[in-house]
């Protein structure tokens, strides 16, 4: 195909979907960028205001809390998520019966949507919690706890599907030449298998970081934030800004734009350093 | 040696066994709960129903009344199939042109589109709904055009990967024997991009279906989808019923659970090859 040729029939091949991407993607974008500079309701009332938001964004105790709380979340899901996923992939990957059906049911909770999730594990949680007398809005710790137990359930089925895909392929002579040698199961792990699936990890790690960072309906049908907000993330805290208070439009969209830059830079350095790990393995 | 190998095989065993009555767990428990009254639910949620707890199928009634569960579920599937279809369509004729034209535009929008995929929904949400309101797309209809726009860049840029490593001489001799960009495009290129098409067809599908934000902020409580019906229980500061509840929950999760043990073998397949090249 001649791409002069090509060029003539740029309306039926790219027309569509340019067209769907700017007024849903790119104009929504730009406009949330300028808006987070004014004051506005109904956005066609906007009127500029400089960095007005973005003085109210950060002086907001509760977006603070927000943070750190989401940053303890992230952290922390991560490790464990990625720990036990990559054990799991390490078992079901060797000599173990039933390997198929573990494979079946540990992926499972990926596929029930974040509101339905939420609403499972409160039952479970409280019902818990019930025999000491709490419920999972009495305490914040509670809720922390809980939204990283549901995470972990969730996502270690997909991470370890990741894994397993890494590990299977190395090939087998690398592994049976390592054993040949006499190389203890440590070591091969340490030599061989860990820098081997290098890829692997570094995808598992930007997906759990970032739908760590970005989660939203688990943390809404879970706790709602409650106890007084306590438990709110930063997805959930800019939703509740934007239409839970009335006049604070621009303030949510400020608080966005700090979540989008959080976000994207969490990615950009997530994927540069494994990215140069990779390298050197 | 070979004893204690079997040993240490046999203690994981027992090991992923107990994991996996773990993670089966919750959901076995909201299922027993969903034939249970809504009060002893919230008392005793680890029970079995007996004799006066037992509520038989009460729940489902008065959960499907409540949420008009039925219009949800086939709203859910409407948007779900046809937004998927039309990424798949879309998207794969977007990213041949990308790959094959080389223009500068083309190149632009190829990093916008892949720009969009680090941006949080959050940040767009608000204006991105004022959009959908101002250009009447606040409707099922609408919702596809809305989830093409959102879902463009992971399935542009997974196309573009795969369509990299087509041998451009088939193409060629497309276009020797008389085919316009068109008939290359959907009888020589497409046929070929199947495996692609269902990897992100899988990984849509899993998105879409279970959007709960994006679909309440445009078409709301108007045209409820499932995730919306669960979260519409909810309503309010008031409690909620806990039995209509259960019950919704085992309703939501069962499609899931069937679409899940019949597409099984491509669900796991897409997900490794989607992670991969993602």
């Amino acid at each position: 195909m001649q791409p002069k040729q090509l060029r003539k029939y740029f309306p039926v091949f790219v027309l569509p979907t340019l067209i769907a991407f700017t007024l849903i993607f790119l104009v929504p974008f730009i406009a949330g960028i300028y808006l987070s500079f004014a004051s506005f309701t109904t956005v066609t009332d906007a009127v500029f205001v400089g960095f007005k938001n973005y003085v109210l964004a950060f002086s907001d105790t509760y977006f603070l809390k927000a943070f750190l709380f989401t940053v303890a979340f992230a952290l922390l899901s991560v490790i464990s998520i990625n720990v036990i996923a990559f054990f799991l992939a390490l078992l079901l990957t060797g000599k173990i019966k039933g390997t198929n059906f573990f494979r079946t049911v540990f992926f499972m909770p990926n596929l029930i949507g974040g509101i339905v999730l939420g609403y499972i594990w409160q039952l479970i949680i409280n019902g818990v919690l019930l025999n000491y007398g709490y419920s999972i809005t009495s305490d914040a710790k509670f809720g922390f706890i809980g939204l990283l137990v549901l995470m972990n359930w969730q996502m270690i089925g997909y991470m370890m599907i990741i894994y397993i895909a890494g590990i299977q392929n190395i090939p087998t002579s690398v592994l049976e030449a390592a054993k040949v040698d006499g190389a203890s199961y440590f070591t091969t792990l340490r030599k061989i298998i860990i820098p081997s699936v290098m890829p692997s990890i570094t995808i598992c790690l930007f997906l759990t970081i970032t739908n760590s960072f970005k989660l939203f309906d688990q943390n809404l049908a879970l706790t709602a934030g409650a106890p007084a907000k306590e438990t709110q993330m930063l997805a959930l805290d800019i939703y509740n800004t934007f239409y839970g208070r009335a006049g604070y439009e621009g303030v949510g969209q400020a608080k966005a734009v700090i979540f989008f830059i959080i976000v994207a830079v969490i990615a950009l350095l997530q994927l540069y350093f494994t990215g140069k790990k990779e390298q050197e393995a | 040696m070979e004893r204690k190998n079997k040993i240490i095989s046999a203690l994981f065993f027992i090991l992923l066994l107990f994991l996996a009555a773990v993670f089966i767990f919750p959901v076995a428990v909201v299922f027993i709960n969903s034939f249970k009254t809504r009060f002893d639910i919230s008392s005793a949620p680890f029970t079995l129903p007996s004799g006066v707890t037992f509520a038989g199928i009460d729940n489902y009634i008065e959960g499907i009344t409540a949420t008009g569960f039925p219009t949800a579920f086939f709203w859910s599937l409407f948007v779900t199939v046809f937004s998927v279809a039309a990424i798949l369509f879309f998207t794969s004729m977007t990213a041949w042109y990308i790959v094959r034209s080389k223009d500068r535009f083309s190149k632009l929008f190829y990093y916008l589109l892949l720009f969009s995929m680090i941006v949080p929904f959050q940040m767009v949400m608000f204006t991105m709904s004022k959009m959908a309101n101002i250009l009447n797309l606040d409707n099922p209809l609408g919702l596809i055009v809305i989830y093409l726009g959102f879902g463009a860049g992971l399935s542009v840029f997974m196309f573009c990967g795969f369509i990299k490593s087509v041998p451009l001489g088939i193409e060629e001799a497309a276009t020797i024997d008389g085919c316009n960009p068109l008939q290359t495009f959907f009888l020589v290129v497409l046929p070929l991009l199947k495996p692609t098409a269902i990897t992100i067809a899988i990984l849509d599908t899993m998105w879409i279906w279970n959007d709960y934000l994006l679909p309440y902020l445009t078409v709301g409580n108007d045209y409820k989808t499932v995730p919306i019906a669960v979260q519409y229980l909810k309503g309010g500061y008031g409690s909620v019923d806990m039995g209509a509840m259960m019950a919704m929950l085992v309703l939501s999760v069962i499609p899931v659970i069937l679409f899940y043990l019949f597409c099984q073998k491509y669900i796991i397949k897409g997900v490794a090859a989607g992670a991969i090249k993602g």
